[in-house]
């Protein structure tokens, strides 16, 4: 995908979910650190667009949530920004790439911890497959099928897919924890 | 391997620049509703502290519950010590029931290598919450977490801190010095002759006797306790003298330029190192070293048990 696809995608998922939400009222976006953020307020600017309104975006550092911490580094990479109670609130989970599923399980225990939303939804602009637990997205870029040992990275660029490859110490650069 | 804070050196510079980007996440998990998360959930974090304290104690196990890390107290007046057992026996006692940290404070230094000696292969990190008058490696950290916070350009690089008064028995003082001029900042010792420990030679830090020379040109105004239960000897004329010529008061206070800030370890002494009403001006930021202190043992408890250190010492 390159940038006008990306471009076009978001378009698509942004008229997807006024779709399903039947519009804008108590919608809140929060992005995924670190891929998801931008995706977030991209989707903002294209809801704005398209209705007029504002949709406030915050975003989600889910390292202390995960199931991974202790066997390997773990790092936030931001403090979360999620300045209210969600309770009541549709919360639109967004990232980049969607993979094995984990962090979304993650991204779910935190959102709890800020009230009891009155749904949560997933927007993801890659699905590339490999699931590892129960979770469906609700409204996709793309769905890539990829090897587990491809990476797949969105960029400012678009979305490009390469080979795990050793650097430096010969040790294989992780995809992203997504 | 497990990884130790038993002086800020043990952490180095990555480290310690680790564990203050860790902290911002911290405060953050703190300011929340609910400021839990599950990030240390089952391990646990034992304290062991053999000299009083309010603060620290309370401090690191606030850090250890925020993370969902199960906390284990021992203190003195009640533990076993006081039918004989040694200081050996206690920490084996207590890894025989499975920790994954020991907080450990002592009135002898070194304390905290001899704990890592004793535990070498049980995977036990130690933390040093205070060893004599040697290190208090997390106070260090929260104050040098403060003053990033209270200063615009969010880092130490170039500023000018004074430390003033009791240095010689004071383990903030040298976990400071060292981290605070590890981080880019000059700092210079205010005290009287008796008030410094004797081997100074090594410290990256300069030397001054008169505080009125000193306070028109720094950044931070760094206030240590006169440790009365520490002082066996007359190393000051009297707490009136001291105060009249080492305490921060009002006039001294305003003589401070504009943005400068007063710091403090706790617990004061109004009316000797600091006066009452300079403890409670707006730019007096002792509150919020204590606020940051969990935060910043939150920071700690994730970067040592969690692995994060372990990939920096394997080479």
């Amino acid at each position: 995908m390159d940038v006008n696809d990306v471009r076009r995608a978001v378009w698509r998922m942004a008229h997807e979910l006024l779709e399903a939400e039947k519009g804008l009222d108590g919608l809140v976006l929060i992005g995924l650190q670190t891929g998801g953020v931008p995706l977030a307020e991209k989707l903002a600017e294209a809801l704005k667009k398209i209705e007029g309104t504002d949709v406030p975006v915050g975003s989600l550092d889910v390292a202390f949530y995960r199931d991974d911490i202790g066997l390997r580094p773990v790092v936030p990479e931001a403090p979360s920004h999620v300045p209210w109670d969600l309770t009541d609130k549709t919360v639109v989970l967004v990232d980049d790439v969607l993979y094995t599923g984990r962090t979304v399980r993650a991204a779910l225990n935190a959102l709890a911890d800020h009230g009891r939303a009155r749904a949560v939804r997933l927007a993801v602009m890659v699905d590339r497959g490999h699931r590892e637990l129960p979770i469906r997205p609700d409204v996709v870029g793309k769905n890539l099928p990829t090897r587990a040992d491809e990476l797949v990275d969105v960029g400012p660029d678009g979305v490009t897919i390469g080979d795990l490859v050793p650097v430096g110490d010969g040790e294989p650069r992780r995809s992203g924890p997504t | 391997m497990s990884a130790h804070l038993r002086c800020i050196d043990d952490l180095g510079r990555d480290g310690v620049d680790a564990v203050l980007k860790l902290t911002d996440s911290m405060v953050e998990v703190g300011r929340r509703e609910i400021p839990k998360v599950p990030a240390l959930r089952g391990r646990t974090v034992a304290s062991l502290f053999y000299e009083d304290s309010t603060r620290t104690r309370l401090s690191f196990e606030t850090a250890a519950k925020r993370l969902s890390a199960d906390t284990m107290s021992f203190t003195l007046a009640s533990s076993s010590v006081k039918k004989g057992e040694s200081l050996r026996d206690t920490v084996l006692t207590i890894e025989a029931m499975g920790v994954d940290a020991i907080v450990v404070r002592h009135a002898s230094s070194g304390v905290p290598w001899q704990l890592a000696r004793w535990l070498e292969g049980s995977g036990v990190s130690v933390l040093n919450a205070g060893d004599g008058w040697h290190e208090h490696p997390t106070q260090a950290l929260l104050d040098v977490y403060t003053i990033c916070g209270e200063h615009k350009a969010g880092s130490l690089e170039g500023l000018r801190i004074a430390i003033v008064g009791d240095v010689k028995h004071s383990r903030v003082a040298r976990s400071d010095v060292f981290c605070f001029a590890m981080l880019g900042a000059s700092v210079v010792l205010v005290a009287p002759p008796t008030l410094l420990p004797p081997a100074i030679e090594g410290w990256p830090c300069e030397v001054a006797h008169d505080l009125d020379e000193v306070l028109g040109d720094v950044d931070v105004c760094y206030l240590l306790r006169m440790q009365a239960e520490r002082t066996t000897e007359a190393l000051v004329p009297s707490l009136r003298e001291y105060a009249a010529v080492y305490g921060l008061d009002r006039r001294r206070a305003q003589r401070l330029p504009a943005g400068a800030i007063v710091m403090h370890p706790g617990p004061m002494n109004r009316g000797v190192e600091i006066a009452p009403e300079v403890a409670d001006l707006p730019n007096a930021v002792i509150t919020r070293q204590v606020a940051n202190g969990v935060a910043v043992r939150m920071a700690v408890l994730f970067h040592l048990l969690t692995g994060q250190a372990h990939e920096e010492v394997r080479f």
